[in-house]
C-alpha cells in the first residue's frame, strides 16, 4: 500500500423513506445509537468530539447537514490525521427506498481504512436500529 | 479419556528454520525430537502467505476463497465454521493462547471481540469464541489492545518502549533501520527475556493447562508471534548467534546483475517491489527499498530470526514439561506449524506478498502422535515415525484434530486428515496443494493461484492492475529448487504448463457467495 491517502465507500440499501434513514445519520448527537463502539459524544456548535470504546478522543468538525440535500459532511481533526473527510449522503430512490453512501477520504491512507470499515458496520446496523429490511 | 492436542503455531517461519528440515542456524532439538518420533512433512503448504486468510484456513479448514477472508483486514466472521468448536461440541476444553489475529488490529473503537476482550478478561462473551472458552493474545510486541500489551502496561510500562515500534507516525510499517547493520524492521532489544512474549505465551498456556481437570480432554492452540519481523528478540540472547558467521541463504543471489535477472524473468510486479515502486502487502514497509538490501542485513536478519525460532523451542520445551508433570505425556498429540513463511533474504527480499515461491509456501509443520496410540494394547490410529514427501496444506489441520479426537470431519472441512506415510499418502489422493492470493486496495489488486503437484509449482496471474491475465510462473522443484528459472514461456514446456493450468483450474475450491469486506489494514 503506497498511496498515502485513501478514499473509500461503502452503502446501504434500505426499505425505508431517506427521512427516515437521515433522522439518525442526519442529527450529530446520535453517533452512539448505530455507530458501534463509540461510547459518547459532545456537540459544541461545529465542534463533535467522540469518545472511542478504547479511550480514544476524536475531536471533529461538523462541516454540512443540510437537510434539504440530506448531507453530512465532517472533518476528524485528531493529530494522527493529516486530512480528513467523510460524507454521509442519503439517497431517495422513489420507490419507497433509500441509498446511504458513507464516503471516507483521508491521509494517511490507512485511517481511510480504519474509519470506512468502521461506518460500514454502522451502516449495517441501521436496518435493525429502524427495524426496516436491508435490500441486497 | 481421549487424546488431548497441543497446537503449537508460530508466525512466518521458514522450512529451512528448524535442524530437522536441514537448518544450520537455529538449534530446535524439541521439535526435532518431536519429528524424530512423529511425523515430518516435507511439502506442507498454507493456503494463503499472510495471516488472517491462512489463520482462517487453519480453524475452518477451508480455503481462502471458501472462508471469504481474502486478504489480511478482512476480518473473519464471528459465525464462520470452526474446529474448535466441534471439538468443544465433543466435550474438548479449549484455548488459544497468543496470535489469534481473525480480526483485524486497527480497531479504535474496538468492534472486534479479539481486542474488546483483552478489556474484559479471558472468557469471551457467550462463553466462547470461534468454539474458544479462553482466549488470552499477543502479538509482535508492546503495541494494540491485546492482553500480552495490557500486562506489560500494568506489570512492566517500563518494557513498553523496549520493542521496535512497528508502525511509524504515518501508520505505515516502519522503514525504519537498526542493528548492526542498518537492516528493516531490526532492533536491540533490552527487555528482560522473561517478559518477551514468546515466554509470555509458553507461560500463559502453563497456566490455562494447569486450570484443566487431570482427566479431561483438551484442545490448546499455543500461537507465538515470532519469528515474524519485527527482529527484536532480547538482546541477552542475541549472542547466541553472531550475524557475522551466519551464511547467505541459497537463495540469496548476491552479484546484483544475476539477481536482477532472475527477477526480471518473473512477472513484473516482482521488479516492482524490488525497485520500491508497489508495495502490494501492507506489512512491508512501504518506504524501504528492498534493493537497497545488503549481504550484511541478510545475514542479521537471519540471525535475529533464528535466535527468536530458539526462544520458541526452549518455550515448547516448559510446556512438554509441564504437560508430562500432569501426567498427560502419553495422551497428548503434538502438531507443529507456522501459518506462512518468510522471504528472509530470497531474491533480495524481505518479508513476505504475492509471491508464490518456497520461501513463502514452504512450511514447517511436525505431528506426533499421542505415545499412547502406539503403546497401547489396540493399535488402531497407531503412528510410526515417517517423513512425508507428498504435498499437505494447512487446510488438512482441521480434520487431522477430528481425527484425533475420533470425531469424524464436518463435510464443510475441505481438507483430510494428514497422511502419516507416504503410503497413505498415496492411498488416499494427496497429490497437489492450492495456494492462492487476492489483494485489492486503493486501486491496486492482484490476484494469483497457485498449486504444487508432483515436482512443479505453477502460478497464474488474473488481471490486475500490474498484470493482464497472460503472466505465469512455473518451476521445477527438482531441477531448480530456489525456483530462479521461470519455464512458463519455455515452449519446450508448454504441453505441461497447459496441463497442470487445467489441473489447478479443476480443483479450486468453492468460492464463498457473499464476498466479504476489507475493514483495515492489517
Amino acid at each position: 500500500m503506497t498511496a498515502r491517502r485513501g478514499s473509500m465507500r461503502h452503502t446501504v440499501r434500505l426499505a425505508c423513506p431517506p427521512d427516515t434513514v437521515w433522522d439518525v445519520v442526519g442529527a450529530a448527537e446520535r453517533l452512539p445509537e448505530w455507530w458501534e463502539g463509540v461510547e459518547s459524544v459532545v456537540v459544541e456548535g461545529d465542534s463533535r468530539t467522540i469518545q472511542t470504546r478504547s479511550g480514544l478522543p476524536m475531536p471533529e468538525r461538523l462541516l454540512t447537514i443540510d437537510d434539504n440535500l440530506r448531507r453530512f459532511q465532517y472533518r476528524i481533526t485528531a493529530p494522527l490525521f493529516v486530512e480528513h473527510l467523510s460524507t454521509i449522503d442519503v439517497h431517495d430512490l422513489h420507490d419507497g427506498t433509500s441509498l446511504t453512501v458513507y464516503s471516507v477520504d483521508a491521509e494517511p491512507a490507512v485511517l481511510a481504512l480504519v474509519i470506512s470499515g468502521a461506518a460500514r458496520a454502522a451502516l449495517l446496523r441501521l436496518p435493525e436500529l429502524l427495524g426496516v429490511d436491508r435490500i441486497p | 479419556m481421549g487424546r488431548k492436542i497441543l497446537f503449537v503455531t508460530t508466525d512466518q517461519q521458514r522450512y529451512d528454520t528448524l535442524a530437522c528440515n536441514g537448518g544450520t542456524l537455529s538449534r530446535t532439538p524439541i521439535i526435532d525430537s518431536l519429528a524424530a518420533e512423529g511425523v515430518r512433512y516435507d511439502r506442507a503448504h498454507p493456503q494463503s502467505v499472510v495471516c488472517m486468510p491462512s489463520r482462517s484456513t487453519i480453524v475452518t479448514g477451508q480455503h481462502p476463497s471458501t472462508h471469504g477472508v481474502f486478504m489480511n483486514g478482512v476480518p473473519l466472521p464471528g459465525d464462520a465454521p470452526s474446529v474448535a468448536e466441534v471439538l468443544r461440541l465433543a466435550g474438548y476444553r479449549t484455548a488459544l493462547v497468543g496470535k489469534a489475529h481473525f480480526e483485524p488490529y486497527f480497531d479504535p473503537f474496538l468492534r472486534f471481540e479479539e481486542n474488546l476482550l483483552s478489556t474484559e478478561g479471558t472468557t469471551p462473551h457467550g462463553g466462547h469464541r470461534r468454539g474458544f472458552e479462553h482466549l488470552e493474545t499477543a502479538a509482535h510486541g508492546a503495541m494494540g489492545p491485546l492482553h500480552y500489551c495490557q500486562w506489560l502496561l500494568k506489570e512492566h510500562p517500563e518494557a513498553l518502549g523496549m520493542y521496535c515500534r512497528a508502525i511509524d507516525d504515518s501508520l505505515q510499517v516502519s522503514a525504519a533501520v537498526g542493528g548492526d547493520t542498518g537492516a528493516p524492521q531490526v532492533k536491540v532489544n533490552p527487555i528482560d527475556r522473561g517478559i518477551y512474549h514468546t515466554d509470555w505465551v509458553a507461560d500463559r498456556t502453563i497456566a490455562w493447562l494447569d486450570s484443566v481437570d487431570a482427566d479431561e480432554d483438551w484442545f490448546c492452540w499455543m500461537s507465538f508471534p515470532d519469528p515474524h519481523h519485527p527482529w527484536d528478540p532480547p538482546e541477552s540472547e542475541v549472542g547466541r548467534v553472531d550475524w557475522r558467521e551466519v551464511p547467505l541463504p541459497a537463495g540469496y543471489t548476491e552479484d546484483r546483475g544475476r539477481r536482477e535477472a532472475i527477477i526480471d524473468a518473473k512477472p513484473r510486479h516482482w521488479r516492482a517491489w524490488y525497485d520500491g515502486t508497489l508495495v502490494s502487502n501492507y506489512e512491508a514497509p512501504a518506504d524501504w527499498v528492498p534493493a537497497t538490501l545488503t549481504a550484511d542485513q541478510v545475514r542479521e536478519v537471519n540471525a535475529r530470526n533464528a535466535v527468536e525460532v530458539e526462544l520458541i523451542d526452549e518455550a515448547l520445551g516448559r510446556v512438554l514439561a509441564r504437560v508430562a508433570e500432569r501426567g498427560w505425556a502419553d495422551d497428548v498429540d503434538v502438531v507443529f506449524t507456522t501459518d506462512h513463511g518468510e522471504l528472509q533474504g530470497d531474491f533480495g527480499l524481505l518479508f513476505k506478498g504475492p509471491y508464490h515461491v518456497d520461501g513463502l509456501m514452504r512450511l514447517p509443520l511436525v505431528w506426533r502422535p499421542a505415545p499412547s496410540s502406539r503403546n497401547g494394547a489396540s493399535r488402531d490410529g497407531a503412528v510410526d515415525p515417517a517423513v512425508v514427501h507428498r504435498p499437505v496444506g494447512l487446510v488438512d489441520l482441521a480434520p487431522t484434530f477430528c481425527a484425533i479426537a475420533g470425531i469424524e470431519p464436518p463435510e464443510w472441512m475441505q481438507g483430510k486428515p494428514l497422511p502419516v506415510d507416504d503410503a497413505d499418502a498415496e492411498a488416499r489422493g494427496f497429490d497437489k496443494v492450492l495456494t492462492e492470493w487476492d489483494s485489492e486496495l486503493f486501486g491496486t489488486d492482484v490476484h494469483l493461484r497457485t498449486m504444487m503437484r508432483d515436482r512443479w509449482v505453477v502460478t497464474v496471474y488474473q488481471p490486475g492492475t500490474s498484470h493482464d491475465g497472460t503472466e505465469g510462473e512455473l518451476y521445477d522443484l527438482v531441477e531448480d529448487p530456489l525456483q530462479q528459472v521461470n519455464l512458463w514461456e519455455d515452449p519446450a514446456a508448454r504441453a505441461l504448463r497447459d496441463d497442470l493450468v487445467a489441473d489447478l483450474w479443476d480443483a479450486q475450491p468453492e468460492v464463498r457467495a457473499d464476498r466479504l469486506v476489507l475493514e483495515a489494514p492489517v
